[in-house]
C-alpha cells in the first residue's frame, strides 16, 4: 500500500509539472495540460494525505 | 459536562511550549524545517512579489543576480544569528526577549509585532480572496486600490479569514504537516504556470529564453508612476524581506525545535525555491499577462482552476504560520490567555487587515516597515547574547535585576527607529536600504545604554541565582 502510494504521488507531481513542457515545446494545447494538472492535483494530495494518515495510524 | 466544555477543555491542553524551554522528545529533524521553509516561502505572495519585480522595471541580469546574493545573505542570517540562540535558549523569543527587557517593553514590542504579523497574513488572505473571487467574477483590486473595492470582496475575505484561524487554532504540528505535504506540489504549480505561459511570449526553445527575458519580461523597464528597481534594491530587498524573522529573531520561536543550530540552513529551502525559482515563475506570468499582477487572474493564466486552488493553498500555507507566530506575540502580552484565544484574536484582526488590498499592492513598502520596526529588537537579543559578556555587562538584564522596563533596551529601539525615520525623511534614503545602517546603530546604541544603565545596579543587587548558565 505504502509503495502505491508513494507512486501515485510521484504519478501526481508529473502530471502537474510534465505537461506544462509538453505545451512550451507544442506537443500538446494548453487546456489539455490544465487537465492533466486537474490529475495530477487529485493524485498528490490524494495519495500524499492517505499516506500520512497510513504513518500516523503506524506509528501510534 | 456539556459540549463546548469539552471542546474548551481540548483546545486548552493543546500545549506548545510557549512559556518554557521545549522539551528535548519534542525536537525535530531537518525534514520539518526543510518542509516548513519551503512551504512558508514558496507562498501565495510570491504570486504578488515576481509580478512587482516586473512592473518596477527590474533588468533579468540584476534579477538573476541580486536574487542569489541576497537569498545567500538571508540563509547565513537565519543560520548564523536566529538558530544558534533560539537553540541555547529553547524558549519563544517573546519569553527571551522578557528576560532581557522585561515585562512592560516585551508588551509594547508583543503588541507592535502582532499587529505586523496580522497585516502579513491579511495580505496573505488578501491573495487567497483574489482566487476565490475569481469565478465569482469578483471585481479584482487594481494597483493603485488601498480600500475594499466591493461588497463581494469583503465576503470573500471573511470567508477566507475564518478558514485560516481555525486552522492556525490546531496548531504548529498540523500547520508543519499541510505545508511538508503541499510544499513540493506547490513549487511545481510555479514552474508549470511560469513554462506553460512562455510561448505566448514568442520563447520557443531554451536557448531563446534569456532573449525574451531580457526584452519581453524583465525589460528594466518600469511601468508609468512605479520607481526603478536596480540590482541593489533586488539585493538588500531578498536579504532583508524576512529581516523580522531573522535579524528580528522572532523565527526564535520556530528554530527552538530544531536538534542543532545548523538547521538554520534550512531556509535555504524557502530562499532558493521561493525567493528565487517562483519569483522567475510568477514575473513571467505577470509579463504574460501584460504586466497584470493580481494573483488568482495569473495563476489561472498559468494552470487554469488548479492555478486557482493553487494560490488558495499557498496563501494558507503561509498565513497559518505568520498567524500562530502573531498568537504567540499577544500571548506574550496577556499571558494568562490560552493559545487557541489569542489566535483567534489575531485571525479577526488579520481578516480586517485584509479587507485593504493595499497591503498587497504596497507590498515592498509594507514589508520593508515591517522588517524596520521589529529589526532593533532582534539586534537587542543578538548584542545581549554574545556582546555584553565579553564586555563585562550583564545578559538578560530584566531577570537579574527584576524590573519589568529595561530603560537601555527600550532607548535602543526608540533611537534607531527615530534613527531610520530621518534617514527616509529627511536624508530620502529610499527606505529598502535603510536597514542596513539601522542595525549597526542598534546595536551600537544597546552596548553604550547598557553601559549607562546597568552602572545604577550594584553588583550586590544582581540576583546571581538567576543569572543563567
Amino acid at each position: 500500500m505504502k509503495t502505491l502510494l508513494s507512486i501515485a504521488s510521484i504519478l501526481g507531481l508529473a502530471f502537474t509539472v510534465v505537461p506544462s513542457f509538453f505545451v512550451f515545446y507544442g506537443i500538446i494545447k494548453w487546456n489539455v495540460h490544465a487537465k492533466l494538472m486537474i490529475l495530477g492535483f487529485v493524485l498528490y494530495f490524494g495519495s500524499a494525505l492517505l499516506a500520512a494518515k497510513f504513518k500516523k495510524e503506524t506509528n501510534s | 459536562m456539556n459540549e463546548s466544555n469539552t471542546l474548551g477543555q481540548k483546545l486548552d491542553s493543546i500545549d506548545e511550549y510557549e512559556r518554557e524551554p521545549v522539551a528535548e522528545g519534542k525536537l525535530q529533524g531537518w525534514g520539518k524545517f526543510l518542509g516548513l521553509y519551503a512551504g512558508e516561502h514558496v507562498a501565495g505572495t510570491e504570486f504578488v512579489i515576481g509580478p512587482l519585480f516586473v512592473i518596477h522595471g527590474v533588468s533579468a541580469p540584476d534579477l538573476f543576480l541580486g536574487l542569489f546574493i541576497g537569498n545567500i545573505l538571508a540563509v547565513l542570517s537565519w543560520a548564523f544569528l536566529t538558530a544558534p540562540i533560539a537553540v541555547k535558549t529553547r524558549l519563544t523569543m517573546y519569553w527571551h526577549l522578557r528576560r532581557i527587557v522585561g515585562s512592560k517593553v516585551t508588551i509594547g514590542y508583543s503588541l507592535v509585532n502582532a499587529l505586523m504579523f496580522c497585516i502579513l497574513a491579511g495580505a496573505m488572505i488578501a491573495v487567497a480572496a483574489t482566487a476565490i473571487g475569481l469565478p465569482l467574477n469578483m471585481t479584482m483590486p487594481g494597483l493603485d486600490d488601498f480600500y475594499p473595492n466591493s461588497v463581494e470582496w469583503v465576503v470573500v475575505v471573511f470567508f477566507v479569514g475564518a478558514v485560516v484561524t481555525i486552522l492556525a487554532i490546531l496548531g504548529f504540528e498540523k500547520i508543519s504537516e499541510f505545508a511538508k505535504i503541499a510544499s513540493p506540489w506547490m513549487f511545481l504549480l510555479f514552474i508549470a504556470c511560469g513554462v506553460s505561459v512562455l510561448p505566448t511570449l514568442g520563447c520557443e526553445s531554451f536557448g531563446d529564453f534569456w532573449r525574451i527575458a531580457n526584452e519581453k519580461i524583465w525589460t528594466g523597464v518600469p511601468v508609468e508612476g512605479q520607481s526603478k528597481f536596480t540590482f541593489w534594491h533586488i539585493m538588500v530587498f531578498s536579504w532583508l524581506l524576512n529581516m523580522a524573522m531573522h535579524i528580528g529573531m522572532s523565527d526564535m520561536s520556530i528554530l527552538r525545535y530544531a536538534k542543532s543550530w545548523k538547521q538554520g540552513f534550512a531556509s535555504a529551502s524557502g530562499m532558493f525555491l521561493g525567493h528565487y525559482v517562483a519569483w522567475f515563475a510568477s514575473g513571467i506570468l505577470s509579463a504574460a499577462a501584460l504586466r497584470e499582477i493580481t494573483p488568482g487572474p495569473i495563476a489561472y493564466m498559468g494552470a487554469g482552476v488548479i492555478g486557482v486552488i493553487g494560490v488558495v493553498i499557498t496563501s494558507w500555507t503561509t498565513a497559518n504560520p505568520t498567524l500562530y507566530r502573531a498568537g504567540l506575540a499577544i500571548q506574550a502580552a496577556s499571558p494568562n490567555w490560552k493559545r487557541w484565544k489569542v489566535t483567534l484574536v489575531a485571525g479577526v484582526v488579520t481578516t480586517l487587515a485584509a479587507c485593504f488590498p493595499g497591503f498587497i499592492m504596497k507590498f515592498f513598502e509594507f514589508l520593508a516597515i515591517e522588517g524596520l520596526v521589529l529589526m532593533p529588537i532582534g539586534v537587542i537579543i543578538i548584542t545581549d547574547f554574545w556582546v555584553l559578556p565579553r564586555m563585562n555587562l550583564k545578559s538578560n538584564l530584566a531577570e537579574v535585576v527584576k524590573v519589568t522596563t529595561n530603560w537601555a533596551a527600550l532607548f535602543a529601539w526608540l533611537g534607531t527607529s527615530v534613527f531610520c525615520l530621518v534617514l527616509i525623511f529627511v536624508a530620502e534614503i529610499e527606505i529598502f536600504f535603510v536597514g542596513i545602517p539601522g542595525i549597526a546603530v542598534a546595536s551600537i546604541l544597546y552596548i553604550l545604554s547598557s553601559k549607562a544603565y546597568q552602572k545604577r545596579f550594584t553588583q550586590k543587587s544582581y540576583n546571581t541565582e538567576n543569572i543563567p548558565k
